[in-house]
């Protein structure tokens, strides 16, 4: 028997990684159909109808950054949600809170753990459709990708912490991702560039925070963007830090999870 | 040298319930002590303050001297709780329970004595199961091991043996008798107040968010009526009112003193020319100890009826 002090939140950071793992059918196979299912009908539909970047780039090959960005939130988000709203309604939440656990180590553990399996996931789309644009491989930027990328999925990982933190039954953390991350997701540039987009629409989509996400991912594969790379990191960045101060004063608090 | 527990003037509301209304209260280590009341006395939310999972409005809490709030990290490393609900993650197997359980406490390589907690707890056969296959005794019987597997030295029980059949609730209360001897404290929680007597060196009633008795089990046993009179009547003479422990329909329990309170019984009983089907005489237990004290302290009796 061996104590390492401060060593507890890794095993917390392990139990969520073997929890996804044990059902990876669900949370990793999945997603990765899901996004092939889109890119083989929004490709084959819109090929030859969408020009992106002045024609500088097929719409098949600016589709899979997009599709890739997509599964990383999105499964970044599920990770911490469906994690911790299981736990809270299973009552085994209690097995977390018992032990000497900072607000720091939970919220680490449970966002490291949504990043990991939003990273798998997003690998693993990035996997099967490099076979329709191989030519991605060799992307120019990839430090911008991965930055954009791990960024990104904080992100998500973080909300979904809130919204399981905030919901109190399962009803509450699907209306969280159908009213607010998919149409974020959807209406940020994943499937077209905002620029052909009306001027009404550009404008706004400059203040969803999802769209800096993906636009700068998507920099890191084509050196093109909508707005410069280093503009969306500061807004990306600013929205990671900020959120995360919040959720932390919320683990603090013990809002809704210590009474 | 600290106590295992203390708890000073600790007070909670959840809305318009005062689940605890200032409860002062001292455990030395290496006892075996028991919290007793009836269901909303505040006994689940005590426990719930000392290990840090509500907080209370006032006072304080300390484990082994570590004040559960500001110093949370030690307070909870002394404490290892049984929670009352049967809960579980159906994701994993019992032994990667218990060494998650230890993981979250910083603890590695604890096979040794998960394997030792599994034989302690007849859960050897059962160690690669998923918990969702096992039994109701035996998820509690895993709670009582994840509880155990940081080596606390402050050991909470609340309600450990509900729903628990006989044979484990013997091999269970060998287990925690074991931990106690080698220095555990132990508190508990039950509703089984023959277990209360029979393990609990001190014992806490508590009712209505406060402690109405706080004594040795022995103390709270000859300190009460000696007897108890179960009669079957329509009524109880007028000066017996008060001495009423418990009435179901038309069958009393009375307190008795002495022997020689019988006579009188009897004498009233005649003289208001009521007649009895029945007469039991009982020796004191706990349970009419706890029945005295909760008919006669803290507010009164009507409070707890209006709230069943």
């Amino acid at each position: 028997m061996k104590r390492i002090a401060g060593a507890g939140w890794l095993t917390l950071l392990y139990k969520e990684l073997l929890r996804f793992w044990k059902v990876s059918f669900q949370t990793i196979l999945a997603p990765v159909l899901t996004a092939l299912l889109y890119l083989l009908i929004f490709s084959h539909v819109l090929a030859s109808n969408v020009s992106v970047f002045g024609g500088r780039v097929s719409y098949t090959a600016f589709l899979v950054p997009g599709l890739v960005m997509m599964s990383v939130l999105q499964n970044a988000f599920a990770n911490t949600s469906s994690s911790l709203m299981q736990s809270k309604m299973n009552g085994n939440l209690i097995f977390i809170l018992l032990p000497p656990l900072s607000p720091l180590e939970l919220f680490a553990a449970y966002v490291l753990g949504a990043m990991v399996r939003g990273l798998v996931v997003g690998a693993g789309v990035f996997a099967v459709t490099l076979f329709f644009a191989p030519s991605l491989l060799f992307l120019p930027h990839p430090v911008w990708a991965l930055a954009f990328a791990l960024l990104g999925s904080a992100i998500l990982g973080t909300l979904g912490l809130v919204a399981a933190i905030w919901a109190e039954k399962f009803d509450q953390i699907s209306a969280f991702q159908n009213f607010i991350i998919m149409p974020a997701t959807f209406l940020s540039g994943v499937f077209y560039s905002i620029h052909s987009l009306p001027s009404f629409w550009l404008a706004l989509s400059r203040f969803n925070p999802f769209f800096y996400m993906i636009d700068g991912f998507r920099f890191g594969f084509f050196g093109l963007s909508d707005v410069p790379p280093a503009t969306s990191l500061a807004v990306v960045a600013t929205c990671a830090l900020l959120l995360s101060l919040l959720t932390l004063a919320l683990l603090k608090s013990g809002w809704k999870l210590r009474h | 040298m600290p106590a295992a527990v203390e708890v000073v003037n600790v007070a909670r509301r959840f809305g318009s319930v005062q689940a605890l209304a200032g409860i002062d209260l001292t455990v030395a280590e290496g006892e075996f002590f028991g919290l007793l009341g009836p269901n909303g006395a505040g006994k689940t939310t005590l426990i719930s303050v000392l290990a840090g999972l509500t907080r209370a409005d006032t006072g304080t809490a300390r484990i082994l001297g570590h004040d559960v709030t500001t110093d949370y990290r030690r307070a909870r490393r002394c404490l290892g709780v049984v929670p009352q609900e049967l809960v579980f993650d159906p994701f994993f197997t019992v032994r990667e329970t218990l060494e998650i359980q230890s993981g979250y406490f910083g603890i590695r390589d604890n096979g040794a004595w998960i394997d030792e907690i599994l034989h302690h707890l007849d859960l050897v056969a059962k160690a690669d199961a998923n918990m969702r296959s096992l039994s109701g005794g035996m998820k509690r019987r895993v709670l009582v091991g994840q509880a155990l597997v940081h080596k606390p030295p402050v050991i909470v029980l609340d309600e450990p043996t509900a729903g628990v059949d006989v044979e484990l609730r013997q091999s269970l209360w060998a287990f925690i008798r074991k931990l106690n001897r080698d220095g555990h404290t132990i508190i508990l929680t039950t509703h089984y107040l023959e277990e209360a007597e029979a393990l609990c060196g001190r014992i806490a009633m508590l009712k209505a968010g406060r402690v109405v008795a706080l004594d040795t089990t022995q103390n709270l046993l000859s300190r009460s009526a000696v007897l108890t009179a179960r009669i079957t009547a329509d009524r109880v003479p007028a000066a017996w009112q008060p001495r009423v422990l418990k009435r179901d329909g038309r069958v009393f329990v009375l307190g008795l003193d002495r022997y020689s309170d019988l006579e009188s019984l009897l004498a009233a009983l005649r003289t208001e020319g009521i007649a009895i089907e029945t007469l039991a005489l009982e020796e004191t237990d706990l349970e009419q100890v706890f029945l005295r004290i909760m008919a006669t302290s803290g507010p009164p009796a009507g409070a707890s009826e209006a709230a069943r």
